[in-house]
């Protein structure tokens, strides 16, 4: 075999996204996906590619799942690309989740409370069959409706801090933090390391969070409570200077109660950890609030001894776009940094022989 | 060019931003710089940091190169070539001299480089201590008290088991007697043409978020010993497509019998000597 230079690397490249393409449309004779009917019928992962896309669009979303072949971390990334080229206008209010239409409201801790226990479109209580109807098209028949109730939902946090069982929010010490314009630094305030789990991967948050579960950084945990509902945003604009309302938002919010055995200075009384996803998504924000109290070790005067409690790791770590790059950059070449290495490894060995 | 998007895709504030990243880090030579890298349409770990870093610092009249392993020709090289072509619109040049910015991946040209000229390297890891230390808050702590000790008892280490340093790629070099810096996994051969180079050299690590630079004519010293000095190494033959025998070599595989090919891994080098009559 003689050797060629490796040329047409661009045809290649223009030959393998030709190839992508018709390999993600497939069988022609099947009818092609439309965006919405990806927006309606995989909702949750579209939620999902929203909340690690760090883009609330449902829209784009569900065109990105389509491009990526259903690959939602590929998606994710797509719309974490598209995101950073936005101009950043204003900032919004924060979110008030009390005055959240709630779809979906549980709480672990009480049988009853106000507002009551709201099962909502949950799996929860689904037998895991596969459905055989489904294979064909169906019609589901209608879900019977309550009247909606006037009844406040009032937070099971602010109930237990009635009795001072449960540690204060605390004031807020300024602006939040933004990772997007600022890079991570450790130590990294709550805001920031919140705002990194909520676009972190599903995944590894929910590996982390069991691994509290089973011992590694225990939190002893109860779902003090989860809703999912909508919440509109506000905005002020400075030329205005009154708050607008710029769209309603569908999110999933979970607070964690913890125990905690008290300190020198602090008597005995429940913490929690906070999750908070777009979109309907239970077991995001719930590892999402597990991991966020594990971390919470150091500031609490627990020993932090496990992987979820140290906050540099979980938050170098839990960025799937920036991990699935770097694992999948491994594909490039990398032959002059071998052929260093292979110099080296036969100057070892011929040192070894002498 | 694309429309939709700003010259060279980034925005004018995130152009900016690191801008001032990129003159903070040519004022502290081998310092890292934090900033808030943002994501590209191109994978983190496939040269987001340099990318940013030119995009940051190209202009409509600049010629650019790319390279990666050395080649103009290697798929990412191409894919980041075309990258700005589509969106900044810029000439771009195979030719190591008609470039104004070279990006590059895992090499230094063979040809030198002359002032006026800016070598982009992107990084993967900028933190020279990383295996040795994990954690950034700590090696932080370390780089801000010089304290280096740590790296120098693991060349110490290398040699007392091996007979010498068993780096051989992204050898550590000290800038301006002042800053431990990761050369970027460029192999160790190419470690002495940062020394005193007349252009200017960038660092990009997109997804560790950090900027550094080596400015005009520093001094850039690979980690030794007074009796180990540094050793830089290439494969002991001559390339067998020029003859070069003073060129970073790449080892091809020829045939299923032991049959090897060495060849110059600086694509455009090999070629310009080539054109001029240079053979085995």
């Amino acid at each position: 075999m003689a050797y060629v230079a490796v040329k047409g690397g661009e045809r290649a490249i223009g030959n393998a996204h030709a190839w992508l393409a018709e390999a993600r449309r497939g069988d022609t004779s099947v009818a092609e996906l439309g965006i919405p009917q990806i927006a309606a019928q995989l909702g949750r992962a579209v939620d999902r590619v929203m909340a690690e896309g760090s883009l609330y669009d449902r829209e784009l979303a569900a065109l990105a799942i389509k491009q990526a072949q259903g690959d939602l971390i590929e998606a994710a990334f797509l719309l974490r690309a598209y995101r950073t080229t936005l101009p950043r206008f204003a900032h919004a209010a924060p979110a008030d989740t009390d005055a959240m239409l709630v779809r979906r409201r549980i709480s672990g801790v009480y049988k009853d409370l106000p507002g009551g226990q709201v099962l909502g479109p949950t799996t929860d209580y689904t037998h895991r069959l596969l459905d055989f109807s489904l294979l064909g098209e169906t019609v589901p028949p209608q879900a019977a409706e309550a009247p909606a109730s006037e009844e406040k939902m009032p937070r099971v946090a602010g109930i237990l801090a009635h009795e001072g069982l449960i540690e204060t929010d605390g004031a807020s010490d300024g602006d939040p933090g933004d990772l997007t314009r600022e890079p991570l630094a450790f130590p990294a305030g709550r805001d920031l390391r919140l705002q990194a789990l909520a676009r972190g991967d599903e995944g590894f948050l929910l590996g982390l969070g069991y691994s509290t579960q089973r011992g590694w950084g225990g939190t002893h945990p109860f779902v003090g409570e989860m809703r999912v509902g909508d919440t509109f945003i506000e905005i002020t604009p400075p030329e205005l200077g009154f708050a607008i309302d710029i769209g309603d938002l569908t999110l999933t919010e979970c607070v964690m109660v913890n125990q905690f055995k008290g300190s020198k200075t602090e008597k005995p009384q429940f913490t929690s950890g906070y999750g908070l996803a777009f979109g309907h998504g239970e077991r995001r924000a719930m590892a999402m609030a597990l991991v966020d109290r594990a971390m919470r070790a150091g500031e609490l005067g627990e020993e932090a001894t496990a992987p979820a409690q140290n906050a540099e790791f979980v938050l170098s770590h839990c960025d799937n776009i920036e991990a699935t790059g770097f694992v999948e950059h491994l594909k490039l070449p990398h032959y002059v940094d071998f052929q260093s290495e292979l110099e080296s490894v036969r100057r070892m060995r011929t040192e070894a022989e002498k | 060019m694309s429309s939709g998007y700003n010259f060279a895709y980034l925005d004018e504030q995130t152009k900016r931003m690191l801008r001032r990243a990129i003159l903070k880090a040519v004022a502290i030579p081998g310092h890292q710089v934090p900033f808030a890298s943002r994501e590209m349409p191109l994978p983190y770990g496939w040269g987001t940091g340099g990318i940013q870093v030119t995009a940051a610092i190209i202009g409509p009249d600049d010629v650019l190169k790319v390279i990666d392993q050395g080649a103009d020709d290697t798929t990412n090289a191409v894919s980041i070539r075309h990258f700005f072509a589509r969106t900044a619109g810029v000439a771009t040049t195979t030719r190591t001299g008609d470039a104004t910015i070279i990006q590059t991946r895992h090499r230094v040209p063979e040809t030198k480089l002359r002032a006026g000229q800016i070598v982009v390297f992107q990084v993967p890891q900028p933190e020279p201590l990383s295996r040795l230390e994990p954690s950034r808050a700590e090696t932080r702590r370390m780089h801000a008290l010089s304290e280096y000790g740590l790296m120098h008892v693991k060349l110490y280490e290398d040699i007392t088991r091996y007979g010498h340093v068993a780096i051989s790629y992204d050898y550590p070099v000290m800038v301006n007697f002042r800053y431990l810096m990761a050369p970027s996994p460029i192999p160790a051969f190419d470690n002495p043409r940062l020394h005193m180079m007349p252009a200017l050299q960038l660092f990009g690590a997109g997804r560790e978020k950090r900027i550094y630079a080596v400015p005009p004519w520093t001094d850039v010293r690979s980690l030794d010993f007074d009796d180990h000095p540094f050793r830089p190494a290439r494969a002991p033959h001559s390339c067998g497509l020029c003859g070069a025998t003073d060129s970073y070599l790449d080892e091809v595989v020829v045939d299923d019998c032991g049959g090897r090919l060495f060849v110059c891994s600086d694509t455009d080098h090999c070629e310009t000597r080539r054109g001029n009559g240079m053979r085995p």
